[in-house]
């Protein structure tokens, strides 16, 4: 039998704001354990929560940059369990009325064709703390300096068909999340993760199957494997004769395999009701349009600008726009003076390598953007060539200095003098007359030959483009 | 030499006139709470140094000629009022080792205003009673008769107050906890709109109910406080952007031509004779000074009992889910696994009527029961919001009695909690619509303290007072006080 | 309606409550009396009408972004029953 897979998912990203939803406590990370967590955040007996403005703000951003409808009077709800993470015993999210409704975006699939995927709704919601079992044998310990940090729960339609496909959406949210700067989309942080929705039904079947529900994963390779392991697992018990549980199961990146969580499992009746501490959540139209004003421009439309002022490659572009900080990168050397197509050629060849060997973030790249452009702009000029171009780039990298700096130092200038490089072709052809009869005699590729050692005379700095009419010259005549 | 005077105004006259001090006013309050406590059970804590500290310092503020209308008074806090470094319990056993690390928005108000807290009041557990029994530490007694009680769940602040052992303690009102003990114990029980003073600090058992006031013997002494607690606080987020008026200024303003609404409802076969007697004469009174009388009705009136069990214990079971014994207050002895650590903690924490109501609540929200319950009972909460908008739209007051009979013996209605709620009959349906209203003694019936409320809209506080004052102008009932006071007046 | 011992058993496990085998009786007679008492609000006709979340006819008031709560960690701290190095503590959770 073939079988239909349908999965939806809820994504988590946690607001970039400086302090936390309903508290002035702040929300930076790696701070000592509870040293974040206000009397707010500890539900303390008395105190209440106040919500941040900011939060709100982001939410609306989000939902514009999606095309969906802001809710224009929210409530927020208490979903009531009992977790050591969960102080009050109740987590403030949004129930009936969420912020953000009904959007969509549009994925790219390998085949290079595009799908459409629903977006159900958004709505915010305070972090949990953190349950650190490892530090002691017998007992958990409680941190609580995540708890009431600000998250966007963006949850899809069940519209995706394959791990692949839910790949694409999450990457997607991810990169519009980072592009309107509302989420720093850090997965090892725990800034942005995802919960994923799984069934599967025989082809053809209207009616979905029953799902179970993946939580936490945290980077895009886990949500890949730990949705392909879930297909598989309820085709086998399926087609074993068995039925598939409703049930929350955990991924185990160490065993690759997903499994039921029952501390989660009795506790389904969340007795939502408004809650009474915080007033519905009203937005107008002058707070959406002070939004609007300040959005930023998205993926798309720096794909389709990139292409328009810059002439670069497809494949170019739909790199240098799939991250922000790329894009802003590459932005801010052409902005500088840069030719386009070599800061697209530098950027996506020397500079990044040099970033994922050294296992860096372009935002903290050890070759800034000035200096890129000033590298390039030597090539621009002829100063040094391609080749000379990665040696600086190199020094560049190490901390020896701006590109003239480095140059300057190494005496790597290009020898444009064409006395200077007559002399290396003379010398050449003088000292190699075997090779000169088999030019001669019609032997074209030995011409690479010549230039190869002219090059090496004048240690590569002569002008490429020079020596070759310089040979061509003096071999023919 | 009791130096307890009749109210605030002459205790500041004697106070900057140098015939007394705050520290005198304050001792004579704690060797008072000393004398008689015993037999009340009416305070959870006393703090005599730092009350004489803050005395000392009031004493200090009159003599530099700094001090506002009610420096150096003494009063008591209902221990539900986090204040800082100090002993928060809310009469329950979770909080009996608790120290608040912060001061509420009442108790921060009323100390910059100059006054000197002396302790915590006994009161219901966690505020759910209306006869203070279900204390963990004990039922306070009414000082009218020491076999029946004050009323709750402000019942340590009412019999405090009434007993003179304090001139005015601050109170909480859900459902009728600072009316209801006002009218058992003879005294004058403000409950403000909701919003108008901040819950911040105060620990929340129904969120969209609770509300802070006072307990004072007179009109002009609640008004003078009233003044203290209210106002903006941002940390509050259902704390009212209104400005505060004066609410002494408008005290003597006649009452000619105001229109009082007497809810034919409020006089069904529950009423007990001799409380029905004294509020239509105090009614009379009332037509004596100006007022134009006129029946009103609000049909939906006797919904108001069951609505509020829905909401209150909905809120309730939610509020009190932070008691787990990991960040604060009460954690069981017993070494089991983590469920068995929640369980045993709040099992052996929390009181027979607590559970009950966090049992109640959560039933009314569970899956398959929330539309019937919680969501029909929002709707006949509005229903009663709409037949007391109705109202106002003909009437400056509504006036009818507090609580259908006098101080009932303590242990009556313990064992028989739907006879208990429907004491509150008469007060929750301004709790359900967020209005103040005002307890004032008009009387006796069996020899017992009677209450006349008055409801008024939002934020109409200043006129309530003024309808208060201008009564007690007139009569005199506020000014008894049972024996064990040694009359204060 | 009155309630079940089994029902009571179930909300009680919802509200993290235990309740001894010799109370269940009386909670079984008080909470079947306070539900039939709210029960009452079934028989009100409330077509149309919009059900009232909160007394306050106001919106939500936000507050500006910005870190105001300095760290008291040991200060409260001392409330809590078990901590060791920074942490809360409570038998171990097993996920």
């Amino acid at each position: 039998m073939s079988w239909e897979v349908v999965i939806g998912l809820e994504v988590h990203a946690q607001l970039a704001t400086k302090s936390k939803i309903f508290s002035g406590a702040s929300t930076a990370f790696g701070a000592q354990p509870n040293t974040q967590a206000c009397l707010v955040d500890l539900g303390y007996p008395g105190v209440l929560p106040v919500l941040n403005e900011q939060a709100v703000a982001m939410a609306v951003k989000f939902g514009l940059a999606v095309g969906a409808e802001i809710t224009r009077r929210s409530v927020f709800a208490r979903k009531n369990y009992f977790y050591p993470d969960l102080p009050k015993g109740y987590q403030i999210s949004q129930f009936e009325l969420p912020i953000v409704g009904k959007g969509q975006l549009t994925i790219k699939l390998e085949d290079d064709t595009e799908k459409v995927v629903g977006i159900t709704r958004a709505h915010l919601e305070e972090d949990a703390g953190k349950s650190l079992h490892e530090n002691f044998s017998d007992r958990t310990g409680i941190d609580l300096n995540r708890a009431g940090t600000p998250l966007l729960e963006i949850v899809s339609e069940p519209d995706m068909r394959s791990a692949t496909e839910a790949v694409a959406y999450m990457r997607k949210i991810h990169q519009i999340v980072r592009y309107l700067g509302v989420c720093d989309g850090n997965m090892q942080e725990g800034s942005f993760r995802c919960d994923a929705n799984v069934s599967v039904r025989p082809m053809g079947q209207e009616e979905l199957g029953t799902r179970t529900e993946l939580k936490n994963i945290n980077s895009f390779r886990f949500v890949e494997r730990a949705i392909n392991f879930e297909i598989q697992r309820q085709i086998d018990l399926i087609e074993d004769g068995g039925t598939v549980t409703q049930e929350t199961r955990l991924y185990d990146p160490d065993k690759d395999e997903t499994r039921s969580m029952r501390s989660k499992e009795e506790a389904n009746d969340y007795r939502y009701f408004p809650d009474p501490d915080l007033l519905p959540v009203v937005i107008d139209d002058d707070f959406i349009a002070a939004i609007k004003a300040e959005l930023p421009e998205l993926p798309e439309a720096r794909a389709t600008r990139f292409a328009e002022s810059f002439g670069l490659k497809s494949a170019q572009i739909e790199t240098l726009v799939g991250d922000v900080d790329t894009a802003a990168y590459f932005e801010q050397v052409v902005g500088e003076g840069a030719d386009p197509r070599l800061a697209a050629n530098y950027v996506l060849g020397d500079l990044t390598g040099a970033l994922n060997k050294d296992s860096l973030e372009i935002a903290v790249s050890k070759v800034s953007a000035v200096d890129m452009a000033g590298l390039i702009k030597r090539v621009m000029d002829n100063t040094i060539s391609g080749k000379i171009a990665k040696e600086v780039f190199e020094a560049m990298w190490n901390g020896e200095g701006g590109a003239d700096a480095v140059i300057e130092s190494k005496g790597l200038k290009q020898i444009t003098d064409i006395g200077a490089i007559e002399v290396a072709v003379d010398q050449v052809i003088a000292d190699n007359p075997q090779q000169v009869a088999e030019f001669k005699g019609g032997k074209e590729k030995v011409l690479g030959f010549f230039v190869g050692k002219v090059m090496q005379l004048t240690q590569g700095k002569a002008n490429p483009g020079q020596v070759n009419k310089l040979l061509r010259d003096k071999l023919s005549s | 030499m009791s130096t307890l005077l009749p109210d605030f105004a002459e205790m500041a006259r004697a106070l900057r006139a140098g015939k007394v001090s705050s520290r005198e006013l304050t001792g004579d309050c704690l060797a008072r709470i000393k004398r008689h406590d015993s037999s009340l059970n009416s305070f959870i804590s006393v703090y005599p140094e730092q009350a004489l500290a803050a005395a000392d310092a009031a004493d200090k503020a009159i003599a530099a000629g700094s001090a506002g209308p009610l420096t150096g008074i003494p009063m008591a806090h209902k221990d539900i009022f986090c204040a800082e470094g100090t002993r928060t319990t809310v009469g329950s056993k979770m909080l009996d080792n608790f120290v608040a690390p912060y001061d509420s928005r009442v108790v921060s108000g009323l100390a910059a205003a100059g006054m000197v807290s002396v302790g915590k009041t006994n009161m219901d557990e966690f505020a759910m009673g209306s006869s203070n029994e279900t204390s963990y530490f004990g039922p306070v007694k009414n000082p009218w008769d020491l076999q029946r009680s004050p009323g709750g769940s402000s019942g340590g602040s009412a019999a405090a107050v009434a007993a003179g052992l304090v001139p005015a303690a601050t109170g909480t009102d859900t459902g009728g906890s600072i009316r209801q003990p006002a009218a058992l114990t003879g005294l004058t029980g403000l409950k403000p709109t909701y919003g108008r003073v901040s819950r911040y600090g105060m620990v929340a058992f129904a969120s969209s109910l609770d509300q802070a006031g006072t307990l004072t013997r007179s009109a002009s002494d609640a008004a003078l406080m009233l003044g203290a607690m209210a106002g903006f606080d941002d940390r509050d987020s259902t704390c009212a952007n209104v400005p505060v008026p004066d609410y002494s200024a408008t005290l003597n303003d006649s009452l000619q031509g105001k229109t009082i609404g007497v809810p034919k409802e409020f006089f069904d076969d529950g009423l007990e004779a001799g409380c029905a007697q004294a509020v239509q004469d105090s009614i009379k009174e009332y037509q004596k000074l100006g007022a134009v009388i006129k029946e009103v009705s609000l049909p939906n009136l006797a919904m108001s009992v069951p609505v509020y069990y829905i909401v209150a214990p909905a809120e309730c079971s939610s509020n009190l889910s932070r008691f787990d014994g990991v960040r604060f207050g009460y954690r069981t002895e017993s070494t089991g696994d983590l469920a068995d650590m929640y369980t045993r903690t709040r099992s052996e924490a929390f009181g027979v009527e607590v559970k009950r109501r966090i049992m109640t609540g959560a039933y009314v929200l569970s899956a398959g029961y929330y539309d019937a319950y919680y969501l029909q009972a929002q709707k006949v909460r509005q229903l009663i919001s709409d037949d007391l908008s109705r109202c106002f739209a003909e009437v400056d007051v509504i006036m009818g009695p507090t609580t259908p009979t006098p101080a009932f013996k303590l242990g009556e209605k313990m064992n028989d909690p739907v006879q208990m709620y429907l004491n509150d009959i008469y007060t929750i349906a301004a709790n359900l619509a967020g209005l103040p209203a005002i307890s004032i003694p008009c009387g006796f019936s069996q020899n017992l303290p009677v209450g006349l409320q008055l409801i008024g809209t939002q934020f109409a506080e200043g006129l309530l007072l003024n309808c208060a004052h201008q009564y007690q102008q007139a009569t005199d009932w506020h000014l008894r006080t049972p024996s064990i006071s040694g009359g204060v007046a | 309606m009155s309630l079940s011992k089994q029902d009571i058993d179930h909300i009680a496990r919802l509200a993290r409550l235990e309740v001894a085998p010799q109370e269940k009786g009386d909670y079984v007679e008080k909470l079947s009396q306070i539900i039939e008492l709210v029960e009452q609000l079934g028989a009100v006709d409330t077509t149309g009408v919009v059900p009232m979340a909160h007394p306050l006819d106001m919106v939500q008031r936000l507050r500006p972004d910005s870190v105001t709560e300095a760290d008291q960690r040991d200060y409260l701290q001392q409330n809590a029953r078990d901590t060791e190095n920074g942490l809360y503590t409570v038998p171990k959770v097993i996920e």
